[in-house]
Formats: structure tokens, sequence, C-alpha cells
């Protein structure tokens, strides 16, 4: 009976992950690729505003959540405001810390 | 884990009732501040085994997270744990015996006070070290099994009920300070149940050599007054797949420290290679006991412990988690062999549209 429980709650996590597919989702960039990247725009052109944005949300996210845990594959966007809200908490993050954050999830 | 009761089970569905009843009140009364702030389920869905000297016990496992912002500057938060445990039965008979246990790890309230300050009201794992409160979910965790000196510091249960404040004291690219302090009240809830105590934590982030150094502190203030002392620090160089992870930490009647060390292959071919996706990790970890009143929850005599294992990084938020540990102290040698699999959720807690 008690497995019962458990199957009814895979299931509904698994219904719910299912429903949640048409939702338009962000992947967090993974930390090579976005080195790769930052280190060609620098090469290639003066950072502009958006891109010093991205350097800054690039690297709280280095420091503050890739520290403990790899990125997700990708959410859907209508949650990233509530995931940097949690990571304010669990990180400690600063205000401005947790605005660079949720600008580079929605870039 | 120290914050794991077993409960009957009637008791334990009528208060899975409860919760889901609270859940479903929680979300209604989320007004979500913009777009983004669509409340979220995470966690993670395991299933592991592990076999410790000689005794096999096999447990499904799941632990769901839900966020649910309530307003620009509230945030409730709640992680449960739900699993069975699974092993041969020991009275000769053939089948198996099985427990269940299903309960909160916390439910907290976050509101943002300051730029630098947030108050943390409830039920909320205490922040004593680093494994209560980074390293424990099961997504997250490179070994199944926590650290020995896991308890110190948690004041028996892990969690307490009663306020915290927490935040990033400064942030700054050349370094950052954060700090967590609280107080807990004495709990006999079986849901919540804490101690009376009090303490908290702070961090030094140097970003450029990615060190980390940490200090804890947390006094008992029930039955016997004890302290608590602790120490972590971490290292992750940048560009490279090599984590180091250590931890200290001293109670009135024992000690430890444990010390980690993983490595993402990802040198060979990148980390979503079929190479790269393999992950070695070692521990080491000691104990030593420094009288013999038992009430730590550490083993009962010195032990050292060394872990060996590979962590494999499927793809979707997938990974498998193996080990082999040899445990060495005077009341017996043992072998512990770990093997799981464990899937990350994260999704919007409703469907809904982008605005």
């Amino acid at each position: 009976m008690n497995l019962k429980y458990l199957l009814s709650a895979v299931l509904l996590v698994v219904a719910a992950f299912a429903s949640s597919k048409a939702a338009p989702r962000i992947r967090p960039v993974p930390q090579a690729e976005a080195q790769n990247a930052q280190n060609a725009t620098k090469k290639q052109a003066p950072a502009t505003q958006g891109g010093t944005h991205e350097d800054e949300g690039q690297r709280i996210f280095d420091q503050n959540c890739s520290r403990c845990h790899t990125a997700p594959d990708g959410f859907s966007s209508r949650i990233s405001g509530t995931v940097v809200r949690h990571m304010r908490v669990r990180a400690s993050l600063s205000q401005h810390d947790e605005q660079e954050l949720l600008r580079f999830l929605n870039p | 884990m120290p914050r794991f009761r077993l409960s009957y089970l009637p008791v334990t569905l009528a208060r899975l009732a409860r919760f889901a009843l609270f859940v479903m009140a929680m979300l209604c009364a989320s007004r979500p501040g913009s777009a983004q702030d669509t409340p979220l389920i995470s966690g993670g869905v395991g299933f592991q085994t592990s076999t410790n000297g000689g005794n096999t016990k096999y447990q499904p496992i799941i632990e769901p997270l839900l966020a649910a912002p309530i307003g620009p500057r509230v945030l409730v938060e709640s992680r449960a744990a739900i699993l069975e445990t699974w092993a041969p039965r020991t009275d000769g008979g053939s089948g198996y015996d099985h427990t269940y246990f299903g309960a909160l790890t916390y439910l907290q309230g976050d509101v943002t006070l300051t730029p630098h300050v947030t108050l943390v009201g409830g039920s909320f794992l205490i922040p004593f070290g680093t494994y209560n409160e980074r390293l424990s979910p099961i997504w997250i965790s490179n070994f199944q099994s926590g650290p020995l000196i896991s308890p110190l510091g948690l004041m028996s249960t892990g969690t307490g009920v009663g306020g915290m404040l927490r935040g990033s004291a400064v942030s700054h690219p050349k370094y950052s300070i954060d700090y967590a302090a609280y107080f807990s009240a004495s709990s006999d809830n079986e849901q919540f149940n804490s101690d009376r105590s009090f303490g908290g934590r702070a961090d030094l982030y140097l970003p450029k050599p990615r060190l980390e150094l940490g200090l804890s502190y947390g006094r008992l203030l029930q039955d016997t007054h004890e302290n608590f002392y602790g120490a972590h620090l971490w290292w992750e160089p940048k560009d490279t797949g090599f984590r180091l992870r250590s931890e200290f930490a001293r109670g009135h009647h024992a000690q430890g420290y444990w010390v980690e060390a993983d490595y993402r292959m990802q040198a060979f071919g990148g980390p979503d290679s079929v190479i790269g996706r393999f992950e070695p990790v070692f521990r080491m970890q000691q104990t030593f006991r420094r009288d013999t009143i038992v009430s730590d929850g550490l083993p009962l005599v010195n032990t050292q412990r060394a872990d060996f294992g590979l962590d494999y990084n499927l793809p979707h938020n997938t990974r498998i988690i193996t080990s082999y540990s040899r445990q060495f102290s005077s009341t017996g040698d043992r072998n512990i062999w770990e093997t799981g699999i464990v899937y990350r959720f994260l999704f919007p807690a409703w469907k809904g549209r982008s605005k």
C-alpha cells in the first residue's frame, strides 16, 4: 500500500513535468561554453552594456550556484524569478546579485 | 540522517494529507510579482541500495521541494522526504521487512528586509557547516551517505524552529562575505521537532582563487548546554572539473573532519562527452571521541573511513552514484557499498503562459 502512494507521487511529478514542456525553457550556459563566448567577445569588440550584465550574471552564477551543484539542463522561463529568489536565500545573495542573476537567466 | 524519524503509517498519511492541503492553500495564496515568479516544484527522485557490513537495504526515495513567492518580498519554501526502506528479514524467514518514512525536512517563510538582510521564519535547516544546508539534497550530494560528523552542530534534528537573519554582508568582485544567525525554540511537535539553541555561520569567498573559508558556531540551550564549533574550506579552481571540499567540526563529546575531492572528467572531450560525464570522488573522514558520553550521533569509538566513489552524470538531470567505503574502528572494520540513481526535476507548479 505504501508503494502505491510513492508511485502516485512519482506519476504526479512526471505528469506535471510533461505539462510544463510547452513553456519556453532556459538553458543556463555551461561554464566552459560561457567562458569561450566571453573570450570571443573580448577579442572582437569592447563589452557593451548588455555584455557587462552578462559577465556579471555569469560571475554570480559561477560563484554562488555552481559552487554546490551543476546547472539543471533547463527550466521554464516562468520560474526563473522563483529560482533566483530561492537561491537568494540559500546562497545568501545580495539584492544586486539577485537582479543580475535574473537578468543573466532572462537575457 | 538526524532529522529522519520513523512514524506510524496512518499518522504519517494524515500528516501528508495536511501537508498537501497546506501546499494547495499556499499555491492559491501565491501572488507572483512578475511573469517569472510562478511557484515551482523541484527536487529529486531516486532509488538507492546500500550494503553496510553485510546488511543490504533498498530505498526508493523522493524529495520534493516547493517554492512559492507571495508578493515581491516573501517566499515560502518547503522540502519533504518520502522514502520506503526494504531489507531482507533478519529472523531467518524469507521476504523483506520494510519501513516507511515521510516528513517535512523544512518549511520556512523568507522575507526580504533590506538588500543585505533576509528574515527567515518557521522550520529551517540549521546553518552549521556546509553539509546540512548545501549538500544534503539527494540531487546534489556526491555520496549517498553524509559525512560521519554531519550530526555535530545540528542540535539532534538538523532543523530549528524560530527565526534566522541571513544575507550577503559584502559582495565585491574580489571577495564576498555572507552570514546566517539563528535562534531556535524547543519544539516537541513531531513534524517540527527542535532543540532550543542559537548559532550561525560566516563565509568568506575569494572569487579569483575560488576559495571559500567559513566558520560556524552553535550552542545548545537546553539540558546540558554544549558548544559546537565548525570550520570549512572549499576550493574549486576555475575552468577545471576539480573540486575540493573539507570541513572540521568539534562538539563537547567528539570531533572530526572530512575532506572530499571530486573531478568531473571534462578534459576528455568536454563535460557532455561519454568520458566527461564520469566523476570520480574520494572522501576521507575521521571522528575522534573526546569522552564516553554519547549524545551527538557520532560513532562510539574513534573511526576512520575512506570513501571511493564513481558517479556518472547522465543527460536530463540524472545521476548514477556509486561508492565503496572501508571503515576502520576498534569495534570492527567493515565494507560499505552504495549504489543509486537520482533524477532531478524542476518545473512550474501549474501550467500558464509567459507575459
